[in-house]
């Protein structure tokens, strides 16, 4: 029904309301009950032509998680467009229906729906945060549908049916806590983070990794509600503990209020290592970069790597979404999945769900991405390098350690 | 016959009633596939508040801000049931404690909380759904009308209830699922909720709930109970000075909206696959009362129409318009109430029907006057 109607400005939704009235109409005066139980059982099939292929982007813009998710739809509509420049996948140009997850968990699910029932669409593009991915989760295992996801996440989740391109807890959290104990010589540390399954699983990990591996101690756990804006008790802990490493997970609207509050208080990362797992580019022109200026990220991507790849992705992404735009590293983890997509379905030769996660499960799609070559494995996650950054006042990130490929694990035994 | 009649508003109001029923339960399964009916169903859950809040709102004079909590309770209730059923030691074997809802491993609950067991049971289920929003209303209805708390203070309070509910059903995430909320929701019983036939089922089940939901309201309001409604709404000292507890009358239409949210709340889970805690906080509340106020606060039928207008409208407009169409929702919500301030209910009795009455008086004439013109000419 609205295969080709979702995106023509002003009258479609006139149009689909008439429809509606007609179709209704027709019906109850054909008045065949079969027909409606049997046309539903269509979620099968794909909307693919001999020119083009349908994919969907399911991503919030509007609501709260708007300001955090537009760097994924720009990375991935670029991505798009560079395949299409190329002559498209198996010789079909891709075409995007955009839908709004409008930060709401039932939107997310219901357009999802929406996009796999209606539109066929080969593969989605979308989500950001674990919320929303849950949400949708069901429907694309009941209508078997591919979707890539580009966010850092817990871990603890492996569908048949999800390309997870961003990292996975273990990646993000053991290297990282690797490097600062090695170069900082630390042994107490104090862990941060927002209220959510996220920040709590990380956390868990990394108290396990602490304690066991590195020998060392904690010092203070806590978790600040999501929202939250008020760290003076949190920091006044901290000032008594005096840790060695600030561990932090704080997300959304907080971590702008934890930044500055940290530095109204005088600690800067001239007096205190901070390590954080929440900040990238794209939150760093939030909170600003003098308040961040010597405190560190631990993150897969960084927007100054000093690279061929990078840079040409770099100059391409402001060529199309303006000069100032940042990127940060689940931007660059949406441009991969497209790419990631378009090498599976032509190993696979077909635009068909289980050949095409036949292929991603094979082992052999590796990607020359602006972070580096990477290897999708056959549990659905990459193979990647982590990276730590140094934060500067203009709210880039200095590299200052890259590690070896992390094997993705996201069941780790043990923890 | 003739009580019947009389419950359900005279030939109008059972005219309204065949109407709307007729949209349900025959224009739209046979109108829409699959998927845009299963939308529908998830509108219609929505119209159970809208139908309380007629209730509580538009005969009781009482504005809760606060019917997404009263939703959230028949929807939670139900999710729990679902929850343990799809969580069977065999099918949650790689988790660290087996036989536990897969977020409470996550957050490091080791053992079912007590408050989980008796969602065991599907009886215990269904009663819950009715009997615990019914009892919060309650307590929350006597702590405030019997202080004769009333009126904004009320409207503040409720919405302040929401928001409480909110965050201590986001900060209790071993227990609740927190932000995610409950989901990846299968069976019920060992009934594949999710293929078709289920939603063409739940479909039906909802629609028909919702009509005896107007019905009873009706038979509520039918009653010497849904005049004093309307009384103490007009001139509440009155009614108090005649010797009535106005306050018992609150507390039970309070009850009442209540439990028909749940209901809603309940089939909305069935329907949807999972429940989270973005459909019981304050946004989604002041949503209902819209839907209540657009489908014009006086009509109980009027209710389904606006939960279907608004949520038909939300959905159009961002499948339409992704990055624009809270303006388009906006613009709506600004023009219903300034133009027509009474909703659909309000125009239709104002526009459409004096209309309507035209054309049939005209017809009337036309087959009399053309009637005469015959003879005239046979004669």
């Amino acid at each position: 029904m609205s295969l080709n109607s979702s995106r023509h400005g002003s009258s479609a939704g006139a149009r689909k309301l008439k429809q509606l009235l007609v179709k209704s109409v027709l019906a109850g005066v054909v008045a065949n009950g079969l027909f409606a139980v049997t046309s539903s059982q269509a979620a099968s099939h794909i909307a693919v032509t001999d020119k083009e292929v349908v994919v969907g982007q399911l991503h919030s813009s509007t609501g709260t998680m708007a300001i955090s998710e537009t760097g994924a739809i720009e990375a991935e509509q670029l991505a798009i467009s560079q395949i299409n420049a190329m002559g498209g996948v198996l010789g079909r140009k891709i075409r995007v229906i955009q839908e709004d997850g409008a930060s709401d968990w039932p939107t997310f699910a219901e357009k999802a729906k929406k996009l796999l029932e209606s539109d066929h669409v080969a593969a989605i593009f979308g989500c950001w945060t674990s919320a929303s991915r849950k949400a949708v989760l069901p429907v694309l295992e009941r209508d078997n549908g591919l979707l890539y996801y580009p966010t850092f996440y817990e871990g603890l989740e492996q569908s048949k049916n999800v390309v997870y391109t961003g990292q996975e807890a273990t990646q993000q959290v053991f290297a990282g806590l690797d490097w600062v104990a090695k170069t900082k010589n630390a042994k107490t540390f104090y862990l941060i983070g927002s209220d959510y399954i996220w920040p709590r699983t990380t956390m868990k990990l990394a108290r396990k990794y602490i304690e066991t591996v590195l020998h060392g101690k904690i010092v203070g756990e806590e978790y600040a509600a999501l929202g939250s804006t008020e760290f003076g008790s949190t920091i006044n802990k901290i000032r008594l503990k005096k840790p060695d490493v600030i561990y932090a997970a704080v997300v959304g609207g907080s971590n702008v209020s934890w930044f500055k509050q940290l530095k109204a208080a005088g600690i800067n990362g001239k007096n205190q290592t901070l390590l954080t797992l929440s900040v990238t580019e794209d939150e760093a022109k939030g909170i600003g970069g003098e308040n961040l200026v010597g405190f560190y990220s631990a993150m897969k991507y960084f927007e100054s790597l000093n690279t061929p790849e990078n840079k040409k992705f770099v100059s391409q992404f402001h060529a199309k979404w303006g000069a100032n735009a940042p990127i940060g590293d689940v931007t660059q983890a949406a441009y991969e999945g497209p790419w990631l997509w378009k090498k599976a379905v032509e190993m696979a030769g077909s635009f068909d769900t289980d050949k095409v996660v036949k292929a991603e499960e094979s082992g052999t799609i590796t990607f020359q991405a602006p972070e580096g070559l990477i290897y999708l494995e056959p549990n659905h996650h990459l193979k990647t390098k982590l990276r730590i950054g140094e934060w500067e006042a203009n709210g880039q990130a200095k590299i200052v350690y890259t590690s070896d490929y992390i094997m993705p694990n996201p069941y780790p035994k043990g923890y | 016959m003739k009580a019947l009649g009389m419950i359900l508003g005279g030939k109008r109001g059972a005219m309204d009633l065949l109407v709307i029923a007729a949209l349900i339960f025959v224009v739209f399964p046979l109108g829409l596939d699959i998927f845009r009916l299963n939308l529908v169903g998830k509108y219609l859950t929505f119209a159970y508040c809208a139908v309380g809040l007629v209730m509580l709102w538009g005969y009781g004079g009482i504005l809760s801000l606060g019917q997404g909590v009263f939703f959230g309770i028949g929807g939670y209730c139900m999710a729990m049931f679902l929850k343990l059923e799809a969580s069977d030691p065999i099918s949650t074997a790689h988790q660290t404690t087996p036989g536990i809802p897969d977020f409470m491993d996550w957050n490091q609950v080791t053992q079912l909380p007590i408050f989980w067991e008796p969602f065991h049971s599907f009886i215990f289920t269904l009663l819950a759904i009715v009997a615990i929003p019914a009892l919060v209303a309650y307590i929350i209805g006597v702590s405030m009308f019997k202080r004769r708390v009333s009126g904004v203070y009320f409207s503040i309070i409720t919405q302040a209830i929401a928001a409480i509910v909110t965050i201590l059903v986001v900060g209790q995430q071993g227990f609740t699922g927190g932000i995610n909320g409950i989901t990846d929701l299968k069976t019920l019983h060992g009934w594949n909720i999710n293929t078709d036939f289920a939603k063409y089922v739940l479909y039906f089940v909802n629609g028909v709930l919702l009509l005896l939901s107007i019905v009873l309201s009706k038979l509520v309001l039918s009653t010497k109970l849904g005049r004093l409604l309307l009384a103490l709404r007009d001139k509440e000292d009155r009614v108090r000075f005649s010797g009535y507890d106005v306050a018992n009358f609150k507390v039970f239409v309070f009850c009442l909206a209540a439990v028909i949210s749940a209901i809603g709340g309940a089939m909305f889970t069935l329907q949807v696959g999972f429940m989270s805690p973005s459909i019981i906080g304050i946004v989604p509340s002041i949503e209902m009362v819209i839907f209540a106020a657009i489908g014009g606060r006086m009509s109980l039928v009027g209710a389904i129409y606006g939960a279907l207008l608004v949520n038909y409208g939300k959905t159009a407009f961002s499948e339409s318009f992704p990055t624009l169409w809270l303006f388009f929702m906006g613009l709506l919500f600004i023009g219903v109430v300034m133009v027509f301030p009474d909703g659909l209910s309000g125009l239709y009795k104002t526009h459409v029907e004096p209309r309507l009455r035209q054309i049939l008086r005209k017809q009337g004439k036309k087959t009399v006057s053309s009637k005469t013109s015959i003879e005239k000419a046979g004669a």
